[in-house]
């Protein structure tokens, strides 16, 4: 068949295809028309007949392009996170905690490890306080958790515009802070285990110095409520991190660019998860944790917490149920 | 056009001359995606930073009005431009940043697909890696020395910076009498005789007929007569004679 021939017999179709591509482009959630896979099939055909067939290179071209976009339609992730997102919170998360229970484990071993080893050692060492952080540092920590200043060194009668400023700064630090433990897993899992350590150090440094001094009930009783969430997620971005760097050390029977790229999708909803948490411990500490109830209750709600967090890694989505 | 023979089992394939990368798809064709290099990027990545600031710069002059509470808003502003602003765009813009828009580029998957939010994320977390020890160093080593200019984070998420495709616009031949070609000519040469016809418009007419009468002599006319009898032939590949 000649070119001119086969490009009038078939441009119809092409422009039709063209504008059902055109509809599908313009919004994501347009739903699929019946006739656009039999068409972009049809399109495939033709652009294997132009090419088989010595056509023109222009007009290979054009349909190439076509198959393109059809190709990017009929393909394209249809997943939306909204959807699978209570599925997740419900079962895919603690699951995917206990499935990769040997990074977790290194990963808490480095950090609350490090966290409870520094702290011991300024407790029974004070000076020691002094080669982990710098004078004013210290003395600004001393400030701010000192029980004859009152509540956290502020008014008791804090704004509750003052909560405001401070839940938007802890998203902002602490997730920056998992999102580098993360990434920096990168570098064969040295920068996650050094995110891990440093930040181990620093807590424990301070929770060490605090108590040795005697700031201890004030220290403890504004930590314990949103520790539950906020160190179980530095935790967790670190395993994730060190996830993605062990796929580069030990990839096993696959490449290393294959097995990074199976870590990355694991670790990657590993830190959906760590997000939320985040998120949790945020809104804990900003409305909670500096509240004006007293240490009693305090402790026995961040327990309990504790509990919940433990036991929703440990025990959710154990069983599995029909409609998930 | 890539035209590959028949390939023996084993033989290797030889090295592309250009930097386009063919994706099958499961209907059985192969589709080229162009991968863009460090500097396009490197300059959508600075439009998409000039963006972001003064984006931010904007919105911190507001919030400034609104005090503790204009703080609380400003440090969840900055955390999700600083780290949603790529993810947003590239999954809800058909992988277009405004800056990567502007540089007439778009971040696809490996196998030529959309990219996804799980893909994005895991680029743009990574982005991080990539911007250490300083200078984005490590993004740019490592896409200038891959062969589709992959930084770490398209390495991880499986993801391709590529030129969107432009419309391709499509001459109109002279108009001359449809001819028979004087003998049969293979694929190769009937498309040969054909970009000959449609691209002439861009050359000089001196190459025009520069490049016809090499083929003077295989379809025996004079010299000058040359593009005329190339027209004619192209003509008659394409409609009927």
């Amino acid at each position: 068949m000649k070119q001119s021939l086969f490009e009038s017999r078939h441009q119809e179709e092409w422009a039709h295809l063209s504008g059902l591509l055109d509809q599908l482009e313009r919004s994501r959630n347009a739903p699929q028309s019946r006739d656009f896979p039999p068409a972009y099939r049809r399109l495939c055909h033709h652009l294997a007949l132009a090419q088989a067939r010595g056509y023109s290179s222009l007009l290979i071209d054009t349909l190439q392009q076509l198959a393109l976009r059809g190709h990017q339609q009929l393909y394209r992730d249809r997943s939306r996170p909204s959807a699978s997102l209570s599925s997740f919170i419900l079962a895919g998360f603690p699951r995917l905690v206990r499935e990769q229970w040997g990074f977790v484990l290194v990963a808490s071993v480095m950090f609350l490890g490090s966290l409870a080893g520094i702290g011991l050692l300024v407790y029974l060492f004070p000076e020691l306080v002094y080669s982990l952080l710098s004078a004013e540092e210290v003395s600004q920590i001393r400030g701010m958790y000192d029980p004859v200043a009152g509540h956290l060194g502020r008014s008791i009668e804090r704004a509750s515009s003052e909560d405001w400023a401070m839940f938007g700064y802890y998203i902002m630090h602490n997730i920056g802070i998992a999102f580098q433990t993360f990434a920096s897993g990168l570098m064969f899992g040295l920068g996650s285990a050094f995110f891990l350590f440093f930040n181990g150090l620093t807590i424990g440094a301070v929770a060490g110095h605090l108590t040795q001094i005697g700031s201890g009930g004030t220290f403890w009783s504004f930590v314990i409520g949103h520790g539950a969430f906020e160190l179980t997620a530095i935790t967790l971005a670190g395993a994730a991190g060190l996830q993605l760097g062990w796929a580069l050390i030990a990839p096993g029977r696959l490449t290393r660019g294959e097995a990074l790229r199976l870590a990355a999708g694991k670790s990657v909803l590993m830190i959906g998860g760590v997000m939320l948490f985040l998120l949790i411990a945020a809104f804990i500490e900003a409305y909670w944790s500096s509240s004006a109830v007293s240490s009693a209750t305090k402790y026995t709600v961040g327990a309990l917490l504790w509990l919940l967090v433990l036991s929703y890694l440990l025990f959710a989505g154990r069983v599995r149920h029909a409609p998930e | 056009m890539l035209d590959t023979p028949a390939l023996q089992r084993n033989a290797t394939l030889p090295a592309p001359l250009d930097t386009r990368y063919q994706v099958e798809t499961p209907e059985g064709i192969d589709l080229p995606l162009r991968p863009a290099g460090l500097v396009p990027r490197s300059l959508a990545f600075a439009i998409d930073l000039g963006i972001r600031g003064l984006v931010l710069g904007l919105l911190f002059l507001i919030l400034a009005f609104f005090g503790e509470l204009g703080i609380g808003l400003g440090s969840i502003l900055l955390f999700i431009i600083s780290w949603w602003y790529m993810v947003l765009f590239e999954v809800l813009n058909q992988g277009r940043s405004p800056g990567k828009q502007i540089m007439g580029l778009r971040v696809v998957q490996d196998d030529g697909r959309p990219i996804g939010w799980s893909a994005s994320l895991i680029r743009n977390l990574l982005r991080f890696v990539d911007m250490l020890p300083f200078a984005y160093a490590f993004g740019a080593i490592s896409c200038l020395q891959h062969p589709t200019f992959k930084r770490l984070g398209d390495l991880a998420a499986g993801t391709l910076v590529v030129y969107r495709e432009q419309p391709v616009k499509r001459p109109t031949l002279p108009l001359v009498q449809p001819l028979r070609p004087p003998f049969a000519l293979s694929l190769n040469e009937q498309r040969a005789v054909l970009s000959f016809a449609e691209r002439q418009a861009e050359l000089s007419p001196a190459r025009v007929n520069e490049l016809a009468s090499i083929l003077a002599a295989p379809l025996t006319v004079p010299a000058p007569r040359a593009v005329a009898e190339l027209n004619g032939i192209a003509r008659g590949l394409l409609g009927p004679t």
